[in-house]
């Protein structure tokens, strides 16, 4: 079998524009990084302050959320093109586990 | 390094080594045969003799201990380790072959998933001689299993989480094949019905594993390690248990007829000499099962007091489901129709399987119905239900599905007239045993009973369900008959021995060639070398011009994996009777497992070349065509 | 043999990991695995919400006793960082530079390292001042499970990740092993993703009752 993809065009003048855009992401991976350490710190910091229950139990939920897009959309490069498919089983694995845990915390009692 | 000598003659020795390190998935796929068929007697003996104690009333053949060790054995037997196999038997032996592919996208965990499989079975199986098999169900419900002595259950779930390990890789490695592997114009719209179907059952098995298991670690962490998930006094709750039994459950019976649909599909268009009806209309019914049959699972446990709410939800999503395989089962009615239809062996268990399956599906959508699930639930009636589905749609599928590939996978063909017989025999049969069931649980019999008493009307209903039993038994003997005699005459059939193959997989060469494909072929539409024969030709169009050929290498270690996990489930077990050598066997075993991943990781593993010169040199020998 | 093949910095692919039709089996069979456990994990956080200071009498811990934010923050900073500096060495095998990669794989470790030690130090912690074990309540069981099964993964995850560098120490990048640690990284990034709901679900909304 092939194992050897085709590579883009001519690789000597790809190469400086590829190690450009992998600075360039670098950087956009930083940012991300400062915007999850700051995230962070605000929901430790709301729990610290003590702030009511109905307020921090959603406030650090869609932290939580927001940050863990990130996390996978760059970190681990989801928005990437080729992970469609790996898009669609971690949805398919996300609503699966949503359902169970909602269901873990409405049907099941004392 | 082997090359085409791989077809060579060996010794009988050197048969065994091969197939205990091979990582070809013709051979795991004859492997997942022998031992799911294997294990399909071991569960039809338990079967017949549960029908022998309920012949008669007040019947004592077996203690009412061993009896519910039976039912317990012969559920989990015939779920885990006979259909499922099976029908990895057939996904491996067929899937990559229709979508054109020269091997699975991971070999080697092709072969690790075959033997965590067998060593999960061969464990639970043990049972029977080391202190008594499992005995609270196949649900194994956790205030029954938790209550339950002796080793038993810890047979149960140290085995099924072994096997399940393997079925979750063998589902990733379908996944990845399909989406991956395919020959050059094999569209996702273009594939097969048993190749999309198997893509389906592997998702499902993908997110329906995660649930099982972690309710088996839970199980054995409370037996074993003193936890308490589901003990009450300790703060547990019994109902997790079940609820992650059937998160898994439901989708594992989709998981198991998603495929046998999947072979009908290819049967009746063969047999009818038409292409399947409503080809995209039969996909979308199948992601729609896939989808919705996690939506479904609280049907199982209605009775569990969930509330009016959940008991509505879910009543109306199974429901729902039985949508979806309506249009399936009109697709396959308006596929037959005005086919020139020949009635072979497969055709025949086809056709049988339409009104068999549509009895299960309307009893199942009966039972949807809460209100009338809590008269039903738990009585024979139940039993009635998913043997119809079961068995009038996996078995049937499994059986008949073994006739139509037979050639495909030994070159050789079955007798027809036997098979007629094993047909007539095995259908009758099952309509005896499981028709009357319907009745018995109306009237009041429970499920999972050991006996009962005479005099209230269930004498009859019984002695006729077990008499069918016997019918199916002798029809299964003439089958293994077949099987011998075939096997010992080897009349080669060759290639498209149907006549009327449509898929890629009867383009092949009969025997196949181990590397498949010699030049991957170009797919130019549904059902493609019907295509091809229809303009005239014999053979595929080739996508390539013959070139070297990569082959993954044969390898020992998914077996000394697998063998890692089934001591360790030894030292697991009996460190809870505080026996001295018990932890240093489950060290051992991890160490076992654990050592033989690391030699994998770092060993490199190239696989080796088929050259260009060795492949034209074989043509001009032409082989056996 | 192709994915032995040496490389120079110009002749590296655009995404080794992905360069070789192995490559591209594992990359996508590893993310169908993480959609995989992604349902593992949501069981056992399922498990754990519903038994969530379920104790057998009053005289047991609940979360409101147990947990510490400060040091819940240093494992959380701990981790989170490991996350970046494995992109770090990603950037890196992107650019053919082993040496670096290397480097920021050997940081990642020993920050993993670090949160380990942590882990350790917190269940001993609630082992010898609160009698909080895995057999001691219900809720213990489900703690310990959850939390329990997250440091499995990064024990599993720091050794993949030291086989992988040790093993391939003196050979530098090719396309059979690029795969691979591409993976492992994956992998590092997923448990980070499972730690974020760790630390929220069970140490901040336990914190607040
Ligand atoms: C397609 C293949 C199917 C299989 C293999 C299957 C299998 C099963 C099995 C094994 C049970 C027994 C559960 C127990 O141990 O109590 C069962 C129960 C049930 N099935 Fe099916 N089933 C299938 C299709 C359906 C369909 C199409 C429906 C409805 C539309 C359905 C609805 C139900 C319901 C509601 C129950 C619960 C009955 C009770 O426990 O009270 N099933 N099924
Ligand atoms: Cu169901």
């Amino acid at each position: 079998m092939a194992n050897l993809q085709q590579n883009s065009n001519n690789p000597k003048a790809s190469y400086e524009y590829r190690r450009k855009k992998h600075a360039e992401e670098m950087r956009m991976q930083v940012i991300t990084f400062t915007m999850m350490i700051f995230f962070t710190v605000i929901a430790f910091a709301a729990v610290g302050a003590g702030f009511s229950k109905w307020f921090i139990i959603p406030f650090v939920l869609l932290l939580a959320v927001v940050q863990v897009i990130f996390q996978l959309y760059y970190f681990m490069h989801m928005s990437h093109k080729g992970h469609e498919a790996a898009q669609l089983f971690m949805y398919s694995g996300v609503l699966v586990g949503f359902i169970t845990i909602l269901t873990f915390l409405t049907i099941i009692w004392w | 390094m082997s090359t085409i000598a791989h077809t060579q003659k060996r010794g009988f020795a050197g048969t065994v080594w091969e197939y205990l390190t091979t990582v070809d998935h013709k051979k795991i796929a004859i492997l997942y045969l022998l031992a799911g068929g294997f294990f399909f007697i071991v569960g039809g003996i338990e079967a017949m003799m549960i029908r022998i104690q309920l012949a008669v009333p007040n019947n004592d053949f077996v203690s009412a201990g061993l009896f519910n060790e039976i039912i317990t054995m012969h559920g989990t037997t015939m779920i885990f380790l006979a259909a499922m196999p099976l029908l990895f038997a057939f996904m491996n032996a067929v899937m990559p072959l229709q979508i054109g592919a020269r091997d699975v996208a991971f070999p080697f965990i092709n072969a690790l998933g075959f033997w965590l499989f067998f060593f999960g079975g061969l464990f639970l199986n043990l049972s029977w001689f080391l202190g008594g098999a499992p005995d609270a169900g196949w649900t194994s419900y956790a205030s029954l299993s938790l209550a339950s002595e002796g080793h038993g259950i810890d047979f149960y779930a140290l085995g099924l989480q072994i096997s399940g390990f393997g079925t979750l890789m063998g589902g990733i490695n379908f996944l990845v094949t399909i989406i991956n592997m395919r020959a050059p114009g094999m569209t996702y719209m273009r594939m097969p019905l048993f190749t999309w179907t198997t893509f389906v059952a592997s998702a499902l098995i993908l997110f329906a594993f995660p649930p099982l298991t972690v309710g088996l670690f839970m199980l054995i962490f409370d037996r074993m390690f003193g936890s308490g998930f589901f003990d009450v006094a300790m703060g547990g709750n019994t109902i997790i248990w079940e609820h992650f039994f059937w998160i898994f459950g439901h989708p594992e019976v989709y998981i198991l007829v998603l495929p046998a649909f999947g072979i009908f599909s290819e049967i009746f268009p063969t047999f009818s000499r038409k292409r399947l009806f409503g080809y995209s209309s039969m996909v979308f019914a199948t992601v729609l099962i896939g989808f919705l049959g996690f939506m479904v699972w609280a049907h199982h446990m209605f009775t569990t007091g969930l509330g009016p709410i959940a008991n509505a939800i879910f009543a109306v999503a199974t429901m729902a489901i039985a949508v979806p395989t309506g249009i399936k089962i009109f697709n396959w009615i308006m596929t037959i129709w005005g086919g020139s239809i020949q009635f072979t062996v497969p055709m025949l268990y086809a056709i049988a399987f339409i009104p068999s399956f549509v009895m299960g599906g309307v009893t199942g959508v009966m039972q949807a119905a809460a209100p009338a699930d809590y008269q039903l639930h738990d009585t024979y009636f139940i039993v009635a239900h998913f043997h119809y589905v079961i068995v009038g749609g996996i078995v049937l599928g499994l059986i008949g599905g073994a006739h139509f590939y037979w050639p495909l996978m030994f070159g050789t063909m079955l007798s027809e007239k036997l098979g007629k017989i094993t047909f007539v025999l095995f259908l009758v049969g099952f309509h005896l045993t499981f028709f009357i069931q319907h009745f018995l649980g109306l009237m009041g019999m429970p499920r999972r009973v050991w006996t009962f008493l005479p005099g209230q009307g269930l004498e009859t209903g019984n002695l006729i369900s077990s008499i069918g039993a016997a019918f199916m038994a002798v029809g299964i003997i003439i089958m293994l008959i077949n099987i011998v005699i075939t096997q010992k005459n080897n009349v080669q059939v060759g290639r498209d021995p149907w006549k009327d193959g449509r898929t890629l997989e009867w383009a092949l060469p009969s025997p196949t060639p181990f590397y498949n494909f010699k030049q991957l072929p170009l797919v130019r539409g549904l059902d493609p070398f019907w295509i091809e024969k229809m303009e005239g030709k014999t053979e595929m169009t080739p996508a390539e011009p013959i070139g070297d050929i990569h082959m993954p290498n044969n390898s020992f270690i998914p077996f000394v994996i697998s063998l890692g996990l089934f001591i360790a489930a030894f030292g697991a077990m009996y460190q809870m009777d505080d026996k001295a050598w018990a932890i240093p066997v489950l060290v051992i075993g991890m160490a076992v497992t654990f050592g033989a991943m690391l030699v994998r990781s770092i060993k490199d593993d190239h696989g080796f070349h088929i050259h260009k010169e060795d492949l034209l040199e074989e043509d001009g020998k032409g082989g056996t065509r | 043999m192709a994915a032995e093949q040496k490389f120079t910095q110009q002749t590296w692919p655009e995404s080794p990991e992905q360069a070789t039709l192995e490559g591209k089996n594992k990359f996508l069979g590893f993310w169908l695995f993480l959609g995989g456990e992604t349902v593992l994990f949501a069981s056992l956080f399922a498990t754990y919400l519903a038994l969530k200071d379920s104790v057998p009498s009053d005289s047991h811990a609940k979360a409101t006793d147990l947990f510490e934010l400060p040091l819940v923050f240093l494992m959380t900073m701990l981790l989170l960082t490991s996350s970046l500096t494995s992109v770090f060495a990603m950037y890196h095998m992107k650019n053919y530079n082993f040496k670096k990669m290397q480097t920021w794989l050997f940081i990642t470790v020993a920050l993993g390292l670090g949160f380990l030690g942590c882990e350790i130090y917190e269940f001993n912690h609630y082992y010898h001042e609160y009698k909080h074990t895995f057999t001691s309540s219900a809720f213990g069981s489900a703690f310990y499970t959850l939390v329990g099964f997250h440091g499995g993964h990064v024990v599993f995850g720091l050794s993949w990740i030291i086989a992988l560098m040790i093993r391939n120490a003196r050979r530098g990048l090719n396309l059979y092993n690029a795969p691979k640690f591409y993976l492992a990284s994956l992998y590092w990034h997923f448990i980070d993703v499972v730690w974020v709901f760790i630390f929220t679900v069970v140490y901040l909304m336990g914190m607040v009752g």
